[in-house]
Protein backbone atom coordinates (compact mmCIF):
# COMPACT_ATOMS: atom_id res chain seq x y z
CA UNK A 1 0.00 0.00 0.00
CA UNK A 2 1.16 3.78 -0.86
CA UNK A 3 0.47 6.90 0.91
CA UNK A 4 0.74 9.80 -0.62
CA UNK A 5 0.67 13.57 1.05
CA UNK A 6 0.23 16.06 -1.96
CA UNK A 7 0.36 19.70 -0.71
CA UNK A 8 -1.95 20.96 -2.89
CA UNK A 9 -4.96 20.01 -5.06
CA UNK A 10 -2.71 20.08 -7.91
CA UNK A 11 -0.60 17.67 -6.87
CA UNK A 12 -3.32 15.71 -5.63
CA UNK A 13 -4.87 15.44 -9.12
CA UNK A 14 -1.47 14.59 -10.63
CA UNK A 15 -1.69 11.94 -8.45
CA UNK A 16 -5.17 11.07 -9.04
CA UNK A 17 -4.14 10.93 -12.80
CA UNK A 18 -1.43 8.51 -12.65
CA UNK A 19 -3.10 6.08 -9.88
CA UNK A 20 -6.87 6.28 -10.60
CA UNK A 21 -7.24 3.01 -8.27
CA UNK A 22 -5.74 5.29 -5.13
CA UNK A 23 -8.45 6.12 -2.83
CA UNK A 24 -8.43 9.88 -1.87
CA UNK A 25 -8.88 10.19 2.16
CA UNK A 26 -10.58 13.16 3.54
CA UNK A 27 -11.13 13.06 7.71
CA UNK A 28 -10.82 9.73 7.37
CA UNK A 29 -14.07 9.29 9.63
CA UNK A 30 -15.65 6.73 6.83
CA UNK A 31 -13.07 5.53 5.22
CA UNK A 32 -10.45 4.84 8.29
CA UNK A 33 -13.16 2.25 9.56
CA UNK A 34 -13.44 0.65 6.70
CA UNK A 35 -9.39 0.31 7.23
CA UNK A 36 -9.51 -0.44 10.51
CA UNK A 37 -12.14 -3.37 9.84
CA UNK A 38 -10.06 -5.17 7.03
CA UNK A 39 -12.57 -4.62 4.83
CA UNK A 40 -10.30 -2.14 2.17
CA UNK A 41 -6.91 -2.66 1.34
CA UNK A 42 -6.34 -0.02 -1.38
CA UNK A 43 -3.33 -0.17 -3.22
CA UNK A 44 -2.92 3.49 -2.24
CA UNK A 45 -4.33 6.05 -0.72
CA UNK A 46 -3.91 9.96 -1.60
CA UNK A 47 -4.56 12.12 1.35
CA UNK A 48 -6.23 14.87 0.96
CA UNK A 49 -6.04 17.33 3.95
CA UNK A 50 -2.82 19.35 2.82
CA UNK A 51 -4.97 20.39 0.11
CA UNK A 52 -5.63 24.02 1.44
CA UNK A 53 -8.10 25.06 -1.36
CA UNK A 54 -10.21 22.21 -0.60
CA UNK A 55 -10.58 23.55 2.86
CA UNK A 56 -12.05 27.10 1.84
CA UNK A 57 -15.87 28.34 1.01
CA UNK A 58 -16.86 31.59 -1.05
CA UNK A 59 -19.68 33.59 -1.39
CA UNK A 60 -19.69 35.24 -4.88
CA UNK A 61 -22.48 36.79 -7.17
CA UNK A 62 -25.41 35.20 -5.51
CA UNK A 63 -23.38 31.64 -5.35
CA UNK A 64 -21.88 29.63 -2.51
CA UNK A 65 -18.80 27.65 -3.00
CA UNK A 66 -18.21 24.89 0.03
CA UNK A 67 -14.73 22.94 -0.71
CA UNK A 68 -14.90 19.43 -0.37
CA UNK A 69 -12.60 19.68 2.70
CA UNK A 70 -14.63 21.88 4.94
CA UNK A 71 -15.59 20.03 8.20
CA UNK A 72 -18.34 20.29 9.55
CA UNK A 73 -16.98 21.91 12.78
CA UNK A 74 -15.84 24.75 9.84
CA UNK A 75 -19.66 24.97 8.87
CA UNK A 76 -20.86 25.50 12.14
CA UNK A 77 -18.27 27.84 13.15
CA UNK A 78 -17.68 29.43 10.04
CA UNK A 79 -21.11 29.63 7.70
CA UNK A 80 -23.76 30.50 10.78
CA UNK A 81 -25.93 32.39 7.91
CA UNK A 82 -26.42 28.94 6.78
CA UNK A 83 -28.81 27.06 9.36
CA UNK A 84 -30.37 24.27 7.40
CA UNK A 85 -26.08 23.23 6.78
CA UNK A 86 -25.31 24.39 10.26
CA UNK A 87 -27.79 22.01 11.65
CA UNK A 88 -27.40 18.96 9.88
CA UNK A 89 -23.48 19.97 10.44
CA UNK A 90 -24.06 19.97 14.26
CA UNK A 91 -26.37 16.62 13.96
CA UNK A 92 -23.23 14.81 12.86
CA UNK A 93 -21.11 12.34 15.01
CA UNK A 94 -20.03 13.79 18.03
CA UNK A 95 -17.28 16.66 18.37
CA UNK A 96 -14.46 14.43 17.38
CA UNK A 97 -16.24 13.21 14.44
CA UNK A 98 -17.27 16.98 13.48
CA UNK A 99 -13.58 18.10 13.82
CA UNK A 100 -12.48 15.98 11.02
CA UNK A 101 -15.36 14.95 8.74
CA UNK A 102 -16.19 16.38 5.69
CA UNK A 103 -18.99 17.59 3.32
CA UNK A 104 -16.62 16.04 0.50
CA UNK A 105 -16.49 12.47 2.27
CA UNK A 106 -20.23 12.96 3.17
CA UNK A 107 -20.53 13.06 -1.09
CA UNK A 108 -17.96 10.79 -1.68
CA UNK A 109 -19.64 8.07 0.82
CA UNK A 110 -22.72 8.54 -0.96
CA UNK A 111 -24.94 7.07 1.70
CA UNK A 112 -28.82 7.49 2.48
CA UNK A 113 -28.39 8.59 5.79
CA UNK A 114 -25.71 11.58 5.13
CA UNK A 115 -26.94 14.16 6.87
CA UNK A 116 -25.04 17.26 4.90
CA UNK A 117 -26.97 15.67 1.62
CA UNK A 118 -30.82 16.48 1.99
CA UNK A 119 -29.34 20.00 2.73
CA UNK A 120 -27.52 20.30 -0.66
CA UNK A 121 -30.31 18.68 -2.14
CA UNK A 122 -32.84 21.32 -0.81
CA UNK A 123 -30.42 23.89 -1.89
CA UNK A 124 -30.52 22.53 -5.76
CA UNK A 125 -26.47 22.50 -5.08
CA UNK A 126 -24.15 21.27 -8.03
CA UNK A 127 -21.03 18.67 -7.68
CA UNK A 128 -17.96 20.26 -8.50
CA UNK A 129 -15.62 17.48 -9.40
CA UNK A 130 -12.04 18.21 -11.10
CA UNK A 131 -9.19 15.75 -13.17
CA UNK A 132 -5.97 16.80 -14.78
CA UNK A 133 -6.88 15.46 -17.71
CA UNK A 134 -10.33 17.24 -18.19
CA UNK A 135 -10.42 19.94 -16.00
CA UNK A 136 -13.38 21.07 -13.84
CA UNK A 137 -17.37 19.64 -14.53
CA UNK A 138 -19.91 20.35 -12.39
CA UNK A 139 -23.53 18.41 -12.53
CA UNK A 140 -26.55 18.85 -9.89
CA UNK A 141 -26.67 16.62 -6.89
CA UNK A 142 -29.47 14.06 -8.14
CA UNK A 143 -26.89 13.08 -11.31
CA UNK A 144 -23.65 12.83 -8.60
CA UNK A 145 -25.51 10.77 -6.17
CA UNK A 146 -26.63 7.53 -8.85
CA UNK A 147 -27.40 5.59 -5.48
CA UNK A 148 -26.51 4.14 -2.51
CA UNK A 149 -23.02 4.11 -2.22
CA UNK A 150 -22.85 4.87 -6.01
CA UNK A 151 -21.52 8.54 -7.25
CA UNK A 152 -20.75 9.62 -11.25
CA UNK A 153 -17.43 10.53 -10.27
CA UNK A 154 -14.79 8.93 -12.54
CA UNK A 155 -11.88 7.03 -11.85
CA UNK A 156 -9.29 10.03 -12.08
CA UNK A 157 -11.35 12.76 -10.30
CA UNK A 158 -11.51 14.13 -7.06
CA UNK A 159 -14.67 16.03 -5.57
CA UNK A 160 -13.82 19.86 -5.55
CA UNK A 161 -16.84 20.95 -3.47
CA UNK A 162 -20.48 21.93 -4.01
CA UNK A 163 -22.14 25.03 -5.31
CA UNK A 164 -25.42 26.40 -5.22
CA UNK A 165 -27.31 29.49 -5.79
CA UNK A 166 -27.88 31.87 -2.53
CA UNK A 167 -31.54 31.39 -1.70
CA UNK A 168 -33.04 33.87 0.60
CA UNK A 169 -35.53 33.11 2.88
CA UNK A 170 -36.31 30.20 6.35
CA UNK A 171 -35.30 27.03 6.64
CA UNK A 172 -34.03 23.89 8.63
CA UNK A 173 -32.39 20.56 8.72
CA UNK A 174 -34.07 17.79 11.27
CA UNK A 175 -33.56 14.75 12.17
CA UNK A 176 -34.77 11.69 13.85
CA UNK A 177 -32.95 9.00 16.07
CA UNK A 178 -32.46 7.61 19.08
CA UNK A 179 -30.07 9.46 21.02
CA UNK A 180 -29.83 13.32 20.57
CA UNK A 181 -25.63 12.69 19.27
CA UNK A 182 -23.62 10.29 17.55
CA UNK A 183 -26.73 8.74 15.75
CA UNK A 184 -27.31 8.13 12.09
CA UNK A 185 -30.59 9.27 11.13
CA UNK A 186 -33.55 7.17 10.79
CA UNK A 187 -34.96 9.85 8.57
CA UNK A 188 -34.22 13.71 7.83
CA UNK A 189 -35.56 16.54 6.36
CA UNK A 190 -34.16 19.44 4.96
CA UNK A 191 -36.88 22.16 4.50
CA UNK A 192 -36.06 25.67 2.74
CA UNK A 193 -38.42 28.10 1.85
CA UNK A 194 -37.24 30.48 -1.69
CA UNK A 195 -39.02 33.41 -0.98
CA UNK A 196 -37.62 34.74 -4.37
CA UNK A 197 -38.75 31.94 -6.81
CA UNK A 198 -41.65 31.36 -4.50
CA UNK A 199 -41.23 27.89 -3.85
CA UNK A 200 -40.89 25.42 -0.94
CA UNK A 201 -38.03 22.84 -1.18
CA UNK A 202 -37.89 19.81 0.56
CA UNK A 203 -35.73 16.96 0.75
CA UNK A 204 -35.27 13.66 2.49
CA UNK A 205 -32.71 11.16 3.50
CA UNK A 206 -32.25 8.21 5.17
CA UNK A 207 -35.74 6.80 3.90
CA UNK A 208 -35.07 5.46 0.54
CA UNK A 209 -31.43 4.33 -1.86
CA UNK A 210 -30.63 7.94 -2.40
CA UNK A 211 -32.30 11.14 -1.28
CA UNK A 212 -35.53 12.06 -1.97
CA UNK A 213 -37.06 15.41 -3.44
CA UNK A 214 -40.71 15.78 -2.15
CA UNK A 215 -41.89 17.32 -5.76
CA UNK A 216 -45.62 16.92 -5.48
CA UNK A 217 -45.27 18.03 -1.78
CA UNK A 218 -43.18 21.15 -3.00
CA UNK A 219 -45.48 22.10 -5.94
CA UNK A 220 -48.75 21.40 -3.48
CA UNK A 221 -47.52 23.64 -0.50
CA UNK A 222 -45.96 26.66 -3.06
CA UNK A 223 -49.20 26.82 -5.01
CA UNK A 224 -51.36 27.29 -1.52
CA UNK A 225 -49.35 30.02 -0.60
CA UNK A 226 -49.92 31.45 -3.81
CA UNK A 227 -53.37 31.01 -4.17
CA UNK A 228 -53.26 32.23 -0.29
CA UNK A 229 -51.55 35.45 -0.87
CA UNK A 230 -48.98 34.00 1.99
CA UNK A 231 -45.85 34.94 -0.60
CA UNK A 232 -46.90 38.45 -0.48
CA UNK A 233 -48.46 38.37 2.62
CA UNK A 234 -46.23 36.44 5.89
CA UNK A 235 -48.72 36.61 8.17
CA UNK A 236 -51.72 35.04 6.15
CA UNK A 237 -52.75 31.43 7.58
CA UNK A 238 -51.51 28.10 6.23
CA UNK A 239 -54.53 26.21 6.89
CA UNK A 240 -54.38 23.09 9.66
CA UNK A 241 -55.94 21.60 5.90
CA UNK A 242 -52.98 22.50 3.79
CA UNK A 243 -50.26 21.38 6.22
CA UNK A 244 -52.04 18.40 6.65
CA UNK A 245 -51.61 17.40 3.11
CA UNK A 246 -48.21 18.39 2.80
CA UNK A 247 -47.40 16.47 5.75
CA UNK A 248 -48.79 13.32 3.71
CA UNK A 249 -47.24 14.12 0.30
CA UNK A 250 -44.32 13.89 1.72
CA UNK A 251 -44.51 10.97 3.60
CA UNK A 252 -45.96 9.31 0.06
CA UNK A 253 -42.61 10.51 -1.53
CA UNK A 254 -40.00 8.53 1.29
CA UNK A 255 -38.93 5.13 -0.42
CA UNK A 256 -38.21 3.84 3.17
CA UNK A 257 -37.25 -0.03 4.23
CA UNK A 258 -37.57 -2.14 7.22
CA UNK A 259 -34.07 -2.41 8.54
CA UNK A 260 -32.61 -2.78 12.05
CA UNK A 261 -32.28 1.19 12.60
CA UNK A 262 -36.40 1.28 11.75
CA UNK A 263 -39.53 0.04 10.54
CA UNK A 264 -40.73 1.53 6.62
CA UNK A 265 -43.83 2.98 8.22
CA UNK A 266 -41.91 4.34 11.37
CA UNK A 267 -39.63 5.70 9.10
CA UNK A 268 -42.46 6.91 6.94
CA UNK A 269 -44.73 8.57 9.95
CA UNK A 270 -41.04 10.52 10.68
CA UNK A 271 -41.43 11.75 7.38
CA UNK A 272 -44.71 13.22 8.43
CA UNK A 273 -43.99 14.46 11.95
CA UNK A 274 -40.69 16.02 10.12
CA UNK A 275 -42.89 17.61 7.55
CA UNK A 276 -45.21 19.61 9.86
CA UNK A 277 -42.60 20.74 11.96
CA UNK A 278 -40.38 22.02 9.79
CA UNK A 279 -43.03 23.55 7.74
CA UNK A 280 -44.18 25.47 11.05
CA UNK A 281 -40.87 26.90 11.83
CA UNK A 282 -40.11 28.20 8.75
CA UNK A 283 -43.73 30.06 8.34
CA UNK A 284 -43.46 31.43 11.53
CA UNK A 285 -39.70 32.71 10.97
CA UNK A 286 -41.63 33.68 7.90
CA UNK A 287 -43.39 36.14 10.04
CA UNK A 288 -40.26 37.38 12.47
CA UNK A 289 -37.72 36.96 9.40
CA UNK A 290 -34.34 36.57 11.14
CA UNK A 291 -33.04 34.73 7.95
CA UNK A 292 -32.42 38.52 6.23
CA UNK B 1 -3.32 -8.75 9.98
CA UNK B 2 0.46 -9.16 11.42
CA UNK B 3 0.90 -11.31 8.26
CA UNK B 4 -0.18 -8.65 5.72
CA UNK B 5 1.25 -6.19 7.32
CA UNK B 6 4.50 -7.54 7.30
CA UNK B 7 3.98 -8.00 3.49
CA UNK B 8 3.66 -4.52 2.54
CA UNK B 9 6.07 -2.00 2.73
CA UNK B 10 6.60 0.74 5.70
CA UNK B 11 6.10 4.12 5.90
CA UNK B 12 7.90 6.63 7.74
CA UNK B 13 5.72 8.99 10.14
CA UNK B 14 7.42 11.79 11.84
CA UNK B 15 5.17 13.66 14.27
CA UNK B 16 5.59 16.34 16.97
CA UNK B 17 4.22 14.27 20.12
CA UNK B 18 3.84 16.10 23.37
CA UNK B 19 6.19 18.76 21.92
CA UNK B 20 8.99 15.90 20.98
CA UNK B 21 9.80 15.15 17.38
CA UNK B 22 9.29 11.15 16.72
CA UNK B 23 9.69 9.13 13.99
CA UNK B 24 9.30 5.50 13.54
CA UNK B 25 8.02 3.49 10.39
CA UNK B 26 4.91 2.51 10.26
CA UNK B 27 2.03 0.07 8.23
CA UNK B 28 0.86 2.33 5.50
CA UNK B 29 -2.81 1.36 6.75
CA UNK B 30 -2.19 1.92 10.18
CA UNK B 31 -3.91 4.64 12.07
CA UNK B 32 -2.72 7.35 14.03
CA UNK B 33 -3.67 5.27 17.43
CA UNK B 34 -1.98 2.23 16.56
CA UNK B 35 1.38 4.19 15.65
CA UNK B 36 1.33 6.02 19.21
CA UNK B 37 0.57 2.92 21.25
CA UNK B 38 2.40 0.11 18.69
CA UNK B 39 5.22 2.21 17.71
CA UNK B 40 5.84 4.90 19.86
CA UNK B 41 4.79 2.99 23.15
CA UNK B 42 2.48 5.78 24.54
CA UNK B 43 -0.56 3.31 25.80
CA UNK B 44 -2.71 5.90 27.47
CA UNK B 45 -4.51 6.46 24.30
CA UNK B 46 -6.94 3.53 24.20
CA UNK B 47 -7.98 0.97 21.83
CA UNK B 48 -11.59 -0.19 22.15
CA UNK B 49 -14.17 -0.01 19.14
CA UNK B 50 -11.61 1.63 16.37
CA UNK B 51 -14.57 3.14 14.61
CA UNK B 52 -15.16 6.36 16.44
CA UNK B 53 -17.73 5.95 18.24
CA UNK B 54 -16.33 5.95 21.87
CA UNK B 55 -13.86 8.71 22.07
CA UNK B 56 -10.94 6.42 24.29
CA UNK B 57 -8.79 6.98 21.50
CA UNK B 58 -9.01 11.05 21.74
CA UNK B 59 -6.08 13.09 21.13
CA UNK B 60 -5.34 16.84 19.75
CA UNK B 61 -4.36 16.75 16.23
CA UNK B 62 -3.42 20.51 15.63
CA UNK B 63 -5.20 21.50 18.53
CA UNK B 64 -8.41 19.66 17.47
CA UNK B 65 -10.17 17.18 19.63
CA UNK B 66 -10.30 14.03 17.74
CA UNK B 67 -10.44 10.04 17.85
CA UNK B 68 -6.71 9.11 16.55
CA UNK B 69 -8.86 5.64 15.53
CA UNK B 70 -10.05 7.33 12.66
CA UNK B 71 -6.83 9.16 11.59
CA UNK B 72 -4.27 7.69 9.09
CA UNK B 73 -0.65 7.62 11.05
CA UNK B 74 0.88 9.17 7.42
CA UNK B 75 -1.88 11.98 8.09
CA UNK B 76 -0.12 13.30 11.39
CA UNK B 77 3.02 13.55 9.24
CA UNK B 78 4.53 17.14 10.41
CA UNK B 79 1.90 17.70 12.52
CA UNK B 80 1.10 18.30 16.33
CA UNK B 81 -0.21 15.54 18.33
CA UNK B 82 -1.20 16.37 22.00
CA UNK B 83 -2.07 12.53 23.99
CA UNK B 84 -3.62 12.08 27.79
CA UNK B 85 -0.04 11.31 28.24
CA UNK B 86 1.11 15.34 27.45
CA UNK B 87 -1.22 16.81 30.33
CA UNK B 88 0.51 16.20 33.43
CA UNK B 89 3.21 18.68 34.51
CA UNK B 90 6.62 17.26 35.62
CA UNK B 91 4.22 14.34 36.92
CA UNK B 92 1.76 15.87 38.62
CA UNK B 93 -1.39 15.11 37.76
CA UNK B 94 -3.14 17.66 35.51
CA UNK B 95 -6.30 19.13 37.65
CA UNK B 96 -8.96 17.68 35.18
CA UNK B 97 -7.18 13.88 36.18
CA UNK B 98 -6.77 14.98 39.86
CA UNK B 99 -11.09 16.07 39.56
CA UNK B 100 -11.55 12.18 38.13
CA UNK B 101 -10.05 10.96 40.99
CA UNK B 102 -11.30 12.35 43.79
CA UNK B 103 -14.95 11.85 42.21
CA UNK B 104 -15.01 8.60 41.92
CA UNK B 105 -15.39 8.96 38.21
CA UNK B 106 -13.01 6.35 37.39
CA UNK B 107 -13.93 2.60 37.01
CA UNK B 108 -12.03 0.22 35.23
CA UNK B 109 -10.66 3.58 33.71
CA UNK B 110 -10.85 2.43 29.87
CA UNK B 111 -12.67 5.41 29.07
CA UNK B 112 -11.03 7.36 31.50
CA UNK B 113 -8.08 8.77 28.92
CA UNK B 114 -10.35 9.94 26.69
CA UNK B 115 -12.76 11.47 28.63
CA UNK B 116 -9.87 13.30 30.39
CA UNK B 117 -8.81 14.70 26.97
CA UNK B 118 -12.41 15.48 26.08
CA UNK B 119 -13.06 17.74 29.42
CA UNK B 120 -9.43 19.46 29.29
CA UNK B 121 -10.67 20.25 25.61
CA UNK B 122 -13.73 21.59 26.71
CA UNK B 123 -12.61 23.55 29.75
CA UNK B 124 -9.72 25.18 27.26
CA UNK B 125 -12.77 26.44 25.45
CA UNK B 126 -15.47 27.11 27.66
CA UNK B 127 -14.35 27.59 31.67
CA UNK B 128 -17.94 26.89 33.12
CA UNK B 129 -20.12 24.83 30.73
CA UNK B 130 -23.71 24.84 31.30
CA UNK B 131 -24.76 21.03 31.85
CA UNK B 132 -25.87 20.63 28.32
CA UNK B 133 -23.16 22.54 26.58
CA UNK B 134 -20.67 19.60 28.94
CA UNK B 135 -23.14 16.70 27.96
CA UNK B 136 -22.70 17.57 23.90
CA UNK B 137 -18.85 18.08 24.38
CA UNK B 138 -18.94 14.56 25.99
CA UNK B 139 -21.29 12.97 23.66
CA UNK B 140 -18.49 11.15 21.60
CA UNK B 141 -16.79 9.56 24.73
CA UNK B 142 -18.52 6.30 26.01
CA UNK B 143 -18.06 5.03 29.69
CA UNK B 144 -19.37 1.08 30.46
CA UNK B 145 -19.51 1.61 34.34
CA UNK B 146 -19.75 4.97 35.72
CA UNK B 147 -23.34 5.76 34.67
CA UNK B 148 -21.76 9.06 33.63
CA UNK B 149 -22.94 10.66 37.39
CA UNK B 150 -19.50 10.88 38.68
CA UNK B 151 -17.45 12.03 35.16
CA UNK B 152 -20.79 15.09 35.26
CA UNK B 153 -19.00 15.41 38.72
CA UNK B 154 -15.47 15.27 37.67
CA UNK B 155 -15.99 17.87 35.21
CA UNK B 156 -17.72 20.18 37.56
CA UNK B 157 -15.10 19.70 40.12
CA UNK B 158 -12.01 20.06 37.66
CA UNK B 159 -14.10 23.28 36.26
CA UNK B 160 -14.24 24.68 39.78
CA UNK B 161 -10.58 24.51 40.34
CA UNK B 162 -9.44 25.61 37.03
CA UNK B 163 -11.42 28.51 37.65
CA UNK B 164 -9.70 29.06 41.08
CA UNK B 165 -6.25 29.08 39.89
CA UNK B 166 -6.88 31.66 37.19
C1 LIG C 1 -18.85 7.69 15.00
C2 LIG C 1 -19.33 8.23 13.69
C3 LIG C 1 -20.50 8.96 13.64
C4 LIG C 1 -20.96 9.44 12.42
N1 LIG C 1 -22.11 10.16 12.40
C5 LIG C 1 -22.57 10.65 11.23
C6 LIG C 1 -23.76 11.42 11.19
O1 LIG C 1 -24.40 11.70 12.22
N2 LIG C 1 -24.19 11.88 9.98
C7 LIG C 1 -23.49 11.62 8.83
O2 LIG C 1 -23.91 12.08 7.76
N3 LIG C 1 -22.37 10.89 8.84
C8 LIG C 1 -21.89 10.41 10.00
N4 LIG C 1 -20.76 9.66 10.02
C9 LIG C 1 -20.09 9.35 8.75
C10 LIG C 1 -19.00 10.34 8.33
O3 LIG C 1 -18.54 11.09 9.43
C11 LIG C 1 -19.47 11.31 7.25
O4 LIG C 1 -19.94 10.61 6.13
C12 LIG C 1 -18.38 12.29 6.83
O5 LIG C 1 -18.95 13.31 6.07
C13 LIG C 1 -17.25 11.63 6.03
O6 LIG C 1 -16.29 12.63 5.74
P1 LIG C 1 -14.73 12.32 5.83
O7 LIG C 1 -14.04 13.57 5.44
O8 LIG C 1 -14.38 11.77 7.15
O9 LIG C 1 -14.60 11.20 4.71
P2 LIG C 1 -13.52 10.06 4.44
O10 LIG C 1 -13.76 8.94 5.36
O11 LIG C 1 -12.16 10.63 4.39
O12 LIG C 1 -13.96 9.65 2.96
C14 LIG C 1 -15.23 9.12 2.69
C15 LIG C 1 -15.34 8.72 1.23
O13 LIG C 1 -15.33 9.85 0.40
C16 LIG C 1 -14.22 9.81 -0.49
N5 LIG C 1 -13.74 11.19 -0.58
C17 LIG C 1 -13.51 12.06 0.45
N6 LIG C 1 -13.15 13.26 -0.02
C18 LIG C 1 -13.14 13.17 -1.38
C19 LIG C 1 -12.84 14.08 -2.45
N7 LIG C 1 -12.52 15.36 -2.21
N8 LIG C 1 -12.92 13.63 -3.71
C20 LIG C 1 -13.28 12.34 -3.97
N9 LIG C 1 -13.59 11.45 -3.02
C21 LIG C 1 -13.52 11.85 -1.73
C22 LIG C 1 -13.25 8.84 0.11
O14 LIG C 1 -12.45 8.23 -0.86
C23 LIG C 1 -14.19 7.85 0.77
O15 LIG C 1 -14.70 6.95 -0.17
C24 LIG C 1 -20.25 9.18 11.23
C25 LIG C 1 -19.05 8.45 11.29
C26 LIG C 1 -18.59 7.98 12.51
C27 LIG C 1 -17.30 7.22 12.56
S1 LIG D 1 -11.19 3.50 19.59
FE1 LIG D 1 -11.32 5.38 18.55
S2 LIG D 1 -13.33 6.00 19.02
FE2 LIG D 1 -13.26 4.02 19.90
S1 LIG E 1 -14.81 3.40 33.83
FE1 LIG E 1 -15.06 1.56 32.76
S2 LIG E 1 -15.67 2.25 30.78
FE2 LIG E 1 -15.67 4.05 31.95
Amino acid sequence: MDVFLPRSLEEALAMKAERPEAVPLAGGTDLMVELNFGRLRPPAIIDLTRAAELATHRQEDGHVFLGAGVTYAAIVNELPGFKPLVQASRSVGSPQIRHRGTVGGNLGTASPAGDALPVLAAYDAEVVLRSQARGERSMPWHAFLMGPKKTAIAPDELIVGARWARIRGPGSFSKIGTRNAMVIAVAGLCLVIDEDHRRVNVALGSVGPTIIRATPAEEQISSAMASSGAWQDPSTAVSEQVIDEFAELVASAARPLDDVRGTAAYRRHGCRVLARRSLAWALSERRLPTWL
Amino acid sequence: MGAQRAKVADVVVRTRVNGEWREAEVWPGASLLAFLREQLGLFGSKNACEQGECGSCSVWLDGALVCSCLVLAAQANDREVRTVEGLTDAGRLHPVQEAFVEAGAVQCGFCTPGFVVAVADLLEKDASPSPATVREALSGNICRCTGYAKILDAVNLAAARLLERT
